[in-house]
């Protein structure tokens, strides 16, 4: 008998199809995880519920779902700047962790100064060291042209052992004796912006970033440029564009960003510095930036729902006693639906 | 003689350390080799370890636990394969997407089972296994368990042999350095890589299940912990040569040993302990910037495979 | 009986008729060469003898039995090879291990006996090659061999060369004959595909000239001659000449003296051309592709650095500038491969205003109502059959033609570079391209078209200047045109006073 052949043909998919595929994606997701679910003995649609949809009812998981969501918007946008040009930072991991570096060293030396200004000086240090952690492999690419993957990759083992150096050593804190920096100043520490909540003032930089990437994205000549060296290099020459120099500068913004994610991180929610900061925001971040489509407001959103995943899956935890590590699962299951769905859209399934 | 009772632990302690990022560095090798950088490394391993002992806990067998991990490795590598291979997907994307998944269900399935102990929960690990029990000094060295002779002796060499002595190595690496020209000789470009990383699957979940039932006996959320990044900077240190990644692994081993030894023995020295893990990684990146301009590097890695 | 008998090939691509009712006959142990202009159909007749492509209509006969050559790997069983321009080698590879890559198959590899094998497998044909050397550091001419190797180990009867010469310097091309030669004695026969009339005289036993898809004439080397030859290459009707007006004479805009560079592997592609062009003219550079063309255009547009020698465009210096200053200057520069050129993701409207990006912002903000605004127009007036906002790369060959001349002509430049404008075009999108061609040159600018097809330069130019091997080999006025000639110096037998070149 004979089987029934499928052909992938080229072209887009139609239209109603596309429009349908952050449902198909929830949906798919919702099935691929609920197996997880039921082995946790909870109930599949009860789970979501407190998953998706219960964090955003109350005051407290609300605030705390954009606490959440503040650093991945971060790492996201950093991610997203590097990637529109074609350059591959893995590093943001690494580069959050210098900005945390700088941002935990100036808070215990910045004394006496007004809590603007010690936004302002902070803010500028953390991009200024995230930038110079992300310099070395982007020269090594731009000149040398050794891909930037493993080199970012390899930056971040070294500033965590560096930082664990610090840490244990001429940083570990007095009083306790754990490995975590002095708590910075208190004038130093991004201010609460709604009482009774961890939500603090990096929230509102993180909005600003993805306000001004987005304006630079799809309003200036210098957006045009990133993305034109992204999507053709070749075109982008010809053109008279300087290639490498824009790469450069795209994978030190980029690192600049992230920098200014570790600053948040230290100076609103942990007022030191210590070794586990960072439970992979910097990856998470690739993930993010993947799912909003490189796209300024995109990433924001997805960043805002992997915020959502974060703290639904305590909630869930708490409710029904499913492991909280759901939310992990979640956003993998999701990247990877998404991933095939991208592709998909670009084909038509005939028969042959 | 304390000096040689003092080396004498160190290697053997050196060997124990290589074994699971030797392992998982071969498997990545292979993928390497074929043009792929699979960044799923770390949650290949971290399942494999949980896989393994999970399994090994319930049924009571240490070696049905290693079987099921390597076959969890296996198929996350076809996962991989399907993204990176069948769907042309950007490499660092899927495989961090694997890391990101095969990490939350080995945390999920753990907390499931083992959650709320105050204390990780542990197994009876494999024995160690001591062939010359009577000899001084070789009788601490090789005091291993046997998945570290099988890797040293037999999963190394082999590897070897496979890459540079037969026809099947040879289509490895011509994938790995002009597709188009072994697609043109007839050689299935999409076969080999996934079979490269199915296979590289396997022997990093080995390497993670290692930790869990052989070294530890235990399973902990940080069983893993940056070991996959390190097989990563291995194999480039390596120059993709099996023998080469073997003699890094040594050298991560032993620097490995020596710093925790030193720390042991509670000696204080000018320079931060760290300074000895980090310097694979930075001896990695001159390797990386040499390997550039010398062009060993595998010609198509990261370049995905379509054939118009 | 023939050894390769192909019997009323006829094959089609769209519009194109790459051949149309050939006959070719290839004799035991004889050499062949198959001459043409490019779009002549040697290439796509031997692709179909190779299986890379299946013929529309027409037979197959190897050895007087009908076969069906369906992918290579049939040509291969049947005894044909081919060894086209690109070589299939594996950098990091030896000599023996691209032999026998993919054609070996056992599970271990005893890489001396291999050695020795392909050793002896190169003596038997006189190929001087080390089998166990690094085909990264081979010449040209050595990864060459290796390639003829890689045919002869799977133990071919009929060898195809696509071209051999054009990547050789000349000393090399002595070496590979006297290999022709070995491989005729030990009983190969060979098809050699070339535009050189020297060579292909030189090695051949008998020789086919195809032109527009068809057989003008299969003959015996020994009873024609290279103006012959030349002439049924390239011979034509009248053409009519649809140019009117006069050149503006004695008023260079663009020149380029002594000019040399090399090409991506580091070989020499241009050597010593001199050029001008002048106000209000049409120069076209003829000559088959290969020759250098494409590293000229190149160094003119900025993206190749010349080693030695100048540009100049009103009398300023411009070689090894970048881009944007030679746009600068005044000059319209049209990339020779427009999908590379152009950014196939962004809009049509991003990509007409990506050479001048600072004309639309201010302070870096995009006025994207300028934009449009400007795309509409260049749309209107260029006829491009597209939208500001579709993506590029949606766009039909022609369109995307008209698009790279409405960036370039909407600023009236007084130089512009046009190499290949209508390659790959349809009869209606070549039409508009000569057209902007002509009223750009009554304008008043200065043109130098780059084209391997002779009508077109026929067409279109007011003098002609012919590159072969990266020189300047003779330049003719329109009038003086003599096809003969013509063909005689894109075939490299013919090279005139150079001088000619600089004089108006």
């Amino acid at each position: 008998m004979p089987l029934l052949k499928f052909r992938l043909e080229k072209t887009g998919a139609p239209l109603w199809f596309r429009g349908l595929i952050p449902v198909i994606t929830l949906v798919l997701t919702f099935i691929l995880t609920s197996g997880l679910i039921i082995w946790g003995k909870a109930n599949p649609f009860e789970a979501y519920y407190y998953f998706l949809i219960d964090p955003l009812s109350g005051r407290v998981s609300f605030l705390e779902v954009l606490v959440k969501s503040t650093p991945l918007i971060l790492t996201g946008i950093a991610v997203t700047v590097a990637f529109v040009s074609g350059y591959f930072n893995i590093g943001a991991e690494g580069q959050l962790y210098a900005g945390a570096l700088a941002s935990a060293y100036l808070g215990t030396v910045l004394g006496g100064i007004s809590t603007p200004l010690a936004i302002l000086l902070m803010l500028i240090s953390s991009f200024a060291a995230g930038l110079l952690w992300a310099l070395l492999p982007a020269l090594l690419r731009v000149y040398l042209n050794v891909d930037e993957v493993v080199t970012t990759l390899l930056f971040n083992s070294i500033i965590i052992f560096m930082i664990s150096a610090i840490l244990n050593g001429p940083w570990r804190d007095p009083q306790s004796g754990w490995p975590q920096s002095p708590e910075i100043a208190e004038v130093t520490r991004l201010p609460q912006l709604v009482a009774r909540s961890r939500l603090h003032f990096g929230f509102v930089l993180a909005l600003t970033v993805v306000a001004v990437v987005w304006f630079i994205q799809t309003k200036t000549s210098f957006g045009l440029k990133f993305r034109a060296v992204g999507l053709g290099k070749e075109g982008a020459r010809f053109a008279g564009i300087n290639v490498e120099r824009t790469i450069l500068i795209a994978a030190l913004i980029s690192g600049g960003i992230a920098g200014i994610a570790g600053y948040v991180e230290v100076a609103g929610i942990q007022y030191h510095l210590i070794g586990e900061l960072s439970p992979g925001y910097g990856y998470t971040g690739i993930i993010i930036a993947t799912m909003g489509g490189l796209n300024a407001l995109g990433v924001g959103a997805a960043a805002l729902f992997f915020g959502l995943v974060e703290t639904g899956a305590q909630t869930v935890s708490r409710a029904l006693g499913v492991p909280v590590y759901l939310g992990e699962v979640t956003q993998a299951t999701m990247l990877l639906v998404i991933l095939g769905m991208f592709l998909l859209q670009r084909y038509r399934i005939r028969r042959m | 003689m304390a000096v040689a009772m003092l080396i004498a632990t160190l290697t053997a302690a050196t060997l124990r350390v290589a074994t699971p990022i030797l392992l998982a560095a071969i498997g990545e090798t292979f993928n390497e080799r074929a043009g792929v950088l699979n960044l799923g490394i770390e949650g290949i391993m971290f399942l494999g370890a949980f896989v393994g002992f999970y399994v090994a806990d319930i049924t009571g067998s240490l070696w049905m636990g290693l079987l099921m991990a390597i076959i969890s490795g296996v198929l996350l590598g076809i996962l991989m394969a399907y993204f990176t291979v069948s769907l042309g997907v950007n490499q660092h994307v899927s495989g961090l997407g694997i890391t990101l998944l095969a990490s939350g269900l080995a945390l999920y399935a753990f907390r499931l089972n083992y959650g709320g102990r105050s204390t990780p929960p542990s197994i009876p690990p494999f024995e160690q296994i001591t062939p010359l029990a009577k000899i001084p000094v070789f009788n601490t060295i090789l005091n291993q368990y046997l998945l570290t002779y099988v890797t040293f002796f037999i999963i190394v060499p082999v590897s070897w042999w496979v890459m540079y002595r037969t026809s099947l190595g040879m289509k490895i690496r011509a994938v790995g350095e002009n597709p188009e020209a072994a697609d043109a000789a007839g050689i299935n470009v999409f076969w080999i890589r996934y079979g490269v990383l199915t296979f590289g699957g396997g022997l990093m979940a080995m390497g993670g299940a290692f930790l869990s039932l052989a070294q530890l006996g235990a399973f902990t959320h940080g069983i893993i912990a940056g070991r996959g990044w390190v097989a990563i900077a291995l194999v480039i240190f390596g120059n993709w040569n099996p023998f080469k990644v073997m003699l890094g692994s040594l050298i991560f081993g032993g620097t490995y040993a020596l710093q925790l030894r030193l720390q042991a023995m509670g000696l204080q020295l000018p320079i931060p302990y760290e300074t000895f893990l980090a310097l694979p990684y930075i001896v990695t990146i001159i390797a990386l910037v040499i390997a550039g301009r010398q062009a060993s590097y595998p010609a198509a890695l990261l370049k995905p495979y379509q054939r118009e | 009986m023939h050894v390769v008998e192909m019997r009323q090939i006829t094959k089609q691509f769209g519009d194109v008729i790459a051949n149309d009712r050939v006959d070719f006959q290839l004799r035991n142990g004889e050499i062949h060469a198959l001459l043409g202009e490019n779009g002549a159909g040697k290439t796509s007749l031997m692709r179909i003898l190779f299986g890379l492509y299946h013929q529309d209509s027409g037979e197959i006969m190897i050895d007087g039995q009908l076969v069906r050559i369906g992918s290579p790997k049939d040509a291969i069983e049947l005894g044909i090879g081919m060894v086209t321009q690109h070589f299939a080698l594996v950098p990091p590879f030896s000599v023996a291990e691209n032999v026998i890559m993919g054609y070996r198959e056992s599970l271990s590899l005893d890489m001396k006996a291999i050695e020795a094998e392909v050793a002896s497998s190169a003596r038997k044909f006189g190929i001087e090659i080390d089998p166990s050397a690094i085909v990264r550091h081979l010449s040209v001419g050595q990864k060459q061999r290796v390639e003829i190797l890689k045919a002869l180990f799977r133990e071919v009867r009929v060898l195809i060369l696509d071209e051999p010469t054009a990547v050789l310097i000349p000393q090399e091309v002595d070496t590979f004959f006297r290999i022709l030669r070995n491989l005729q004695e030990e009983g190969i026969s060979i098809i050699f595909i070339s535009h050189k009339l020297n060579e292909a005289m030189a090695i051949s036993d008998r020789v086919t000239v195809l032109r527009d898809g068809r057989v003008i004439s299969t003959i015996d080397t020994s009873s024609t001659n290279p103006a012959e030859l030349a002439k049924m290459m390239v011979g034509r009707e009248t053409f009519g000449v649809t140019r009117k007006g006069k050149v503006v004479a004695n008023q260079p805009v663009l020149e380029v003296k002594n000019l040399f560079a090399n090409d991506d592997s580091g070989l020499q592609a241009l050597s010593n051309i001199s050029l001008v062009v002048n106000a209000g003219e049409i120069l076209g550079i003829a000559g088959v592709g290969g020759n250098g063309q494409k590293e000229l255009a190149e160094a003119l547009c900025g993206i190749r650095t010349p080693i030695h020698g100048s540009i100049l465009v009103h009398a300023q210096e411009l070689s090894g500038a970048s881009p944007s200053e030679i746009t600068a200057t005044g000059v319209g520069r049209i990339p020779e491969d427009r999908h590379a050129g152009l950014i196939g993701e962004l809009t049509v409207a991003e990509n007409l205003v990506m050479e001048q990006l600072g004309r639309f912002t201010s302070h870096s903000v995009l006025n994207k109502k300028l934009i449009r605004k400007y795309a509409d127009d260049l749309i209107d007036k260029f006829q491009i059959k597209a939208r500001p906002t579709d993506r590029t790369r949606t766009l039909s060959g022609g369109n995307l033609q008209k698009l790279l001349l409405a960036r370039v002509l909407a600023n009236q430049p007084d130089v512009i570079i046009a190499p290949q404008p209508t390659r790959g075009l349809d009869v209606g999108a070549t039409e508009y391209v000569h057209k902007q061609l002509l009223e750009q040159r009554m304008r008043g600018a200065a043109v130098l078209l780059i084209s391997e097809d002779l009508d077109e330069i026929m067409a279109l130019s007011d003098r002609i200047a012919v590159m072969y091997e990266g020189e300047i080999v003779g330049v003719l006025s329109a009038q003086d045109a003599d096809i003969e000639r013509l063909g005689l110096m894109m075939s490299g037998v013919l090279k005139e006073n150079k001088d000619a070149v600089t004089q108006v």
